[in-house]
């Protein structure tokens, strides 16, 4: 089984360790993990803006770094789902199908494909987990409030197998953190103002650290934890189950 | 209010000048949101009635004009007359010529979010004719000279002080009274007076039902009951899209109604009217207004299964942040998102952007509305027709330049600089919108793809 490994761009520059902590934990688990080196991103600030149609060349691009790859996995939710449900290409359409298929977020992969029961990890810290909403929505990486459904959550199964971590409640479990992508300029007032409810729900019950599958809405928390003078961080969901 | 020259965001900033105001809000409608999700979920077959409720309106939407065409009969064969209006002006005219036919310049209306839609009582009030809300909340925005900003609850955003300052100068009851109880009895007897004096009676329609061709009316006060029975006319105004094929349908429907829009099993008064009491004339206006424009459009049509629950609204993070006025139409929140373009792209071309995408609006909707889904494909149209700010444009072309080399990316990446200035969430180039409030991430010494060159990649 190969995989290819999908950076979305934004962690590629700005949390190059979440990246390197997918990479290391998928070694670990012994998977032939490669990340071609040619990838920029999957189009969804354009997409997501209304400028879908500016996305071809980011298509084709995706399309030549991964199709030859068995499963393509990514620390990122949102950047898979775009990929999910909006990748074509006009010439190679039976790629995107194939690529639609294979791409998996990180978590999903370790407990859908790897079937991952155990793990080698330590981190001793109380510990919000933020459901980001296109990664539980829109992949379905766990039950939804809305839903009268059973539950069930990949990213806090995996959570439970790290010793020593303690997870903390939240008093709205799902609730959006506002970042959107160009909404949180757009809509600066709203997006900030959802941001600082989401990090007050952390903060009130305790978290050390704020953990999520997507790193964007862990960049707008952590800009406002900071701006906050708050000494709570956050960390990619990839960094804690990698974490000794 | 004004609202003409501001678009979501600037009046969502308004709105969030006031941030405990904005904490009240929110907290306001979780509360709303937190009682649904109670009902539901007191419910084990929710999710199936979800889905019966979404097919009967699929079939219902495939089959518009056949059951309006029933409907119709059936409601004449009742001594209903009939009405079609092809938009909102010629509804507001209908409804004036009955008045004026009537001799009627006074009168009383339930709640309706069409005529809301119409602006039907701003028309009436142009040609002479007083309009008196009968639904409380409806009053209370009437009194204050506002549109409701929620669909249900159209005085959400008044806090019972503001309401008691109101009820003194209108009512006269007495000034810094703002005793809920007291003043819920105060309007009751002023509208009490209205019931008996007013010869015309509005309301509006939840369900109109095929096969036989009554209507039913929804309302927790008793409100509209209480105008159309005392009135010797009776004017019922509604969408087309409102057509249920059958009575037992109603099984569905009224189980979902109220446990999505305030956590009750169900309304306390869902009124059938059928035929006109003996003396008593009953009119039913079947009005577009755009909604067969939006029956053509393949990836919106299914917004015309809504019922008006507003459990969207109670949900979106964004709408309890930025009240309802920010959507500047009648019916705000995701729903409204989906379907004021339909009226008017360029005014509306603001709303579908009023979303972070998060997709609660469509996992409560009880017709299963893929509202989120919709809200992307407005995106698309939007910009395609043009009306995305030039800026905007520039920039997601700079985007596209470089996101679609990876040599131009990995240069213009060197250290995040490109980033700094081009990241989705510095699009538009105003690096303080993110700053203002936020600290922008700290740039590592290497992107992950110079760390794995050097580290990994000749292991």
């Amino acid at each position: 089984m190969t995989v290819g490994l999908f950076i979305p761009c934004y962690i590629d520059q700005f949390y190059p360790n979440a990246a390197i902590a997918t990479l290391t934990l998928l070694k670990k688990l012994g998977v032939d993990v490669k990340y071609p080196s040619r990838q920029t991103c999957c189009g969804q600030p354009m997409a997501n803006s209304g400028f879908e149609h500016l996305t071809q060349g980011c298509n084709d691009l995706f399309i030549d770094n991964f199709a030859e790859f068995d499963y393509v996995v990514s620390p990122s939710g949102s950047c898979v789902l775009h990929i999910k449900d909006h990748l074509h290409s006009p010439k190679e359409e039976n790629k995107a199908v194939d690529i639609r298929k294979k791409v998996y977020e990180l978590t999903e992969f370790l407990t859908d494909v790897l079937q991952v029961e155990k793990l080698d990890a330590r981190f001793p810290h109380k510990v919000g987990l933020h459901q980001s909403c296109h990664g539980q929505r829109g992949l379905m990486l766990a039950q939804m409030t809305e839903l009268v459904k059973a539950p069930f959550s990949k990213p806090l199964h995996l959570l439970n197998m790290v010793e020593g971590l303690e997870l903390i409640t939240l008093s709205r479990p799902d609730e959006c953190c506002g970042f959107g992508g160009t909404f949180c300029v757009a809509e600066e007032a709203v997006s900030v103002k959802m941001g600082k409810d989401r990090v007050a729900d952390h903060l009130n019950h305790g978290a050390e650290y704020i953990t999520a599958a997507d790193m964007s809405c862990l960049m707008h928390l952590e800009g406002i934890l900071r701006r906050q003078k708050s000494n709570v961080k956050v960390l990619h969901i990839a960094e804690i189950l990698n974490a000794q | 209010m004004n609202t003409a020259f501001k678009d979501h965001s600037e009046l969502s900033d308004l709105f969030n000048k006031d941030e405990a105001r904005v904490d009240w809000h929110d907290e306001t409608l979780w509360f709303v949101r937190a009682k649904r999700d109670k009902a539901a979920h007191g419910i084990p077959e929710w999710e199936s009635l979800r889905e019966a409720a979404s097919q009967i309106k699929n079939n219902v939407l495939s089959n518009l004009q056949d059951y309006l065409v029933e409907f119709e009969e059936n409601a004449k064969k009742n001594g209903v007359t009939v009405h079609w209006a092809a938009d909102a002006a010629e509804h507001n005219q209908i409804v004036h010529k009955i008045l004026k036919d009537q001799g009627v310049n006074r009168l009383i209306k339930s709640k309706s979010m069409l005529t809301e839609e119409c602006h039907l009582n701003e028309y009436l009030k142009n040609n002479g004719v007083e309009v008196i809300d009968t639904d409380l909340g409806e009053r209370i925005v009437q009194l204050a000279e506002e549109p409701p900003s929620h669909i249900v609850l159209p005085c959400i955003h008044k806090k019972k002080e503001e309401i008691g300052d109101l009820f003194h100068e209108h009512l006269g009851t007495p000034a810094g009274m703002s005793d809920p109880v007291f003043l819920t009895a105060a309007a009751r007897k002023h509208l009490r007076e209205t019931f008996v004096t007013r010869k015309a009676a509005i309301t509006g329609v939840n369900f109109a039902v095929a096969e036989t061709g009554e209507f039913v009316v929804c309302t927790n006060e008793g409100n509209a009951d209480m105008g159309a029975h005392l009135a010797d006319v009776h004017i019922a105004c509604m969408g087309i899209e409102k057509i249920i094929p059958k009575r037992n349908n109603l099984g569905v429907f009224l189980r979902l109604l109220t446990r999505s829009a305030t956590g009750q099993p169900i309304t306390t008064y869902s009124s059938h009217f059928r035929k006109p009491r003996p003396g008593q004339q009953m009119h039913l206006i079947l009005v577009d207004n755009g909604r067969t424009t939006q029956l053509s459009r393949p990836d919106f049509r299914n917004s015309l299964k809504c019922i008006r629950c507003a459990a969207c609204m109670n949900t979106c993070p964004v709408y309890r942040r930025s009240g309802g006025h920010s959507y500047h139409t009648a019916i705000a929140g995701p729903i409204g998102s989906i379907l004021a373009p339909n009226l008017d792209m360029k005014e509306y071309a603001d709303l579908p952007f009023a979303s972070t995408l998060c997709g609660s609006c469509s996992n409560v909707c009880p017709v299963k509305i893929n509202i989120h889904e919709q809200l992307y494909k407005w995106r698309q149209v939007i910009v395609k027709e043009g009306y995305a700010p030039a800026k905007k444009a520039i920039a997601m072309k700079v985007m596209e330049f470089t996101l679609s080399s990876p040599l131009i990316y990995k240069n213009a990446g060197k250290a995040g600089r490109w980033f700094m200035k081009h990241a989705p969430f510095t699009v538009n180039n105003k690096l303080n919108l993110w700053y203002d409030h936020r600290e922008m991430p700290e740039v590592p010494k290497e992107s992950f793809g110079e760390w794995y060159n050097k580290n990994v990649k000749n292991d």
